[in-house]
């Protein structure tokens, strides 16, 4: 399987419960279209397409300098787009945010460290139509115990908690989280993801920006691969982790048949080495089993490819 | 809004029955969190209200006993002067928050709830107002307190219109707030506003200047709210240079604030 932008659409085509709720007349939650962003010299989001049914709940999966966050911002209009289109549930985002359909999760700021933690649920709650009652959202956020802490004597992990229970005040259809967990240590970073997964609301659709990609892995049911503003991979979390953890088959066959082995299946890639041919592969027991059996390979290794390394692979190399 | 209601059900919210805010997010109660905000911060209390008290135990009571041309007490005098003063440093230091809630990204998170940029100039511009207010009646109380005694109309006119009057200052501050986002504008106005003070005439009565101050004073912002807070104790009548004042003042800060606040909320 190849890497090229087209498949995206094919990703789609892979996993036949998005088309159902194509089938019902919903607007999709997120549809992103051309989506274009340059700072001077800089591209950072290079014509950019998405489409998220709702429900789903998708990683956006990328290495720093990705264009994730570009992209964040111009979804939640925070950013014009030099080009392309943004609607969520066939609107704008300014009337989404109006609505309370949208809410998000960013990075860093934006708080008053000067007002407690409830105090700062109450006061965001009055900025909506309609809201779920402060006590909820601090239940569901987990930080019920810490209502009355100023927000300026709040860890990191506990600020951003408060966040998520500002996001869910307006019970929104869509919640975008940017990089939600950057900066907390490790139980700070489950504790978050706890609280999330807390979260059940059947229905709602959820897309995180990450960099890790154990978060990815972890939560969401669609990784969308980012790399340089462009979407290089879309699909189901399984298909992702699939192709990303695929093993390498190496053996030493002078003159290999390149084109036999290729046309195996599961064969990513082959690559010849000298005496030595190399296969990357999803399915490493059909070329072992092919190369002992109807060739005269010798000293046949399998390896793994490590699951970060391939990431690495895929989001860095040109 | 509730805040006891147990946990419910959570049940998908239906796109039809969102509704976005009344009056774009403005709401009294966000305005007492944020009257109680400024008054839980204990620096802001000494400069808008002990201040201002503790100016004119030191250069008021002094004065005790001496009388205007008309009658009235130098005290009096000294109180509406420092009653106008205490209206301004609350305005422009409330006005001038938002440079702290724009360093610390709180704008930002504001720009995705449904809340009206509008709405948060006028709960800002509303706090500044009742934080003004206060440092009035803080002010005529502790005059009260040491004996000033003078005309009904005085107090009312006098105090209505040092309030009023400080909303020159209310757009001052959110003029300096939306120049500089940085938490210490504030304590950086300090000195501003008391040179201000100085020259509009609410520390000493301007005729002690040399003439050529005088006439400049008369085009610093704080000039024509002074002279008009005190006239009803003065009876020098409506003083037309210092109404161009206020008017000029008012709408300068308040254009400049309204440009750079557009400036803040463009997209980029």
């Amino acid at each position: 399987m190849s890497w090229a932008e087209g498949d995206a659409r094919s990703g789609e085509a892979d996993a036949p419960h998005r088309n159902i709720v194509v089938m019902t007349d919903t607007a999709p939650a997120v549809e992103l279209a051309g989506l274009t962003k340059t700072f001077g010299p800089v591209t950072a989001v290079d014509g950019l397409s998405l489409r998220i049914e709702p429900g789903e709940v998708v990683a956006f999966l990328g290495p720093n300098g990705a264009g994730k966050t570009t992209t964040v911002d111009m979804l939640l209009g925070l950013a014009r787009p030099d080009a392309g289109t943004v609607r969520l549930f066939g609107g704008t985002p300014a009337e989404a945010v109006r609505l309370g359909r949208v809410a998000a999760v960013m990075q860093t700021g934006g708080l008053l460290k000067d007002l407690t933690v409830a105090e700062t649920v109450r006061m965001t709650a009055h900025f909506y139509g309609q809201t779920r009652p402060a006590a909820e959202v601090l239940e569901r956020a987990g930080i019920a115990d810490i209502a009355d802490r100023p927000v300026g004597k709040c860890s990191g992990g506990q600020q951003q908690r408060l966040r998520f229970a500002l996001a869910l005040l307006p019970d929104p259809d869509l919640m975008v989280l940017d990089e939600p967990t950057t900066g907390m240590d490790v139980e700070g970073r489950r504790d978050f993801w706890q609280a999330i997964r807390a979260d059940a609301r059947s229905g709602r659709t959820v897309l995180f920006a990450t960099h890790y990609l154990d978060e990815a892995d972890a939560y969401a049911d669609r990784i969308v691969l980012v790399r340089q503003g462009r979407v290089v991979a879309d699909g189901t979390t399984a298909e992702i982790k699939n192709l990303a953890a695929g093993r390498v088959v190496r053996a030493t066959l002078p003159g290999a048949d390149q084109a036999a082995l290729a046309a195996l299946p599961g064969v990513q890639s082959v690559e010849v080495r000298g005496d030595a041919v190399l296969v990357h592969t999803e399915n490493s027991d059909v070329v072992a089993r092919h190369l002992l059996t109807r060739t005269d390979a010798r000293d046949l290794e399998i390896t793994s490819r490590n699951l970060e390394d391939a990431f690495l692979a895929l989001t860095t190399a040109a | 809004m509730t805040v006891t209601a147990s946990p419910t059900t959570a049940s998908s919210t239906r796109a039809g029955d969102r509704r976005p805010p009344a009056l774009g997010g403005f709401s009294t109660a966000v305005l007492g969190i944020e009257i109680r905000r400024v008054l839980r911060n204990r620096r802001t209390l000494v400069f808008i209200l002990i201040m201002p008290a503790v100016f004119f135990l030191l250069f008021g009571l002094p004065q005790r006993g001496q009388h205007l041309d008309n009658g009235l007490p130098v005290t009096g005098w000294i109180m509406i002067s420092l009653a106008v003063y205490a209206a301004m440093v609350a305005t422009t230091s409330a006005g001038a928050a938002v440079a702290t809630e724009r360093a610390l990204g709180w704008s930002r998170q504001l720009r995705l709830t449904p809340l009206r940029p509008a709405a948060y100039v006028a709960t800002k511009v509303a706090t500044a107002m009742v934080l003004g207010l206060l440092g009035v009646l803080v002010e005529f109380a502790v005059g009260a307190a040491s004996g000033v005694r003078l005309p009904a109309h005085v107090w009312i006119e006098s105090g209505l219109t040092a309030w009023l009057g400080s909303l020159v200052f209310a757009a001052l501050g959110l003029f300096v707030g939306y120049l500089a986002p940085a938490e210490n504008v504030v304590q950086f106005m300090g000195p501003v506003l008391a040179i201000l003070a100085m020259f509009g005439g609410l520390f000493f009565p301007l005729d002690m200047l040399p003439d050529v101050m005088q006439q400049i004073a008369k085009f610093t912002p704080v000039y024509g709210v002074g002279q008009l807070a005190r006239s009803p104790l003065t009876g020098s009548g409506m003083d037309w240079v210092a109404v161009g004042n206020v008017a000029a003042w008012t709408a300068l800060f308040g254009l400049a604030a309204a440009r750079l606040f557009r400036r803040d909320t463009t997209r980029v």
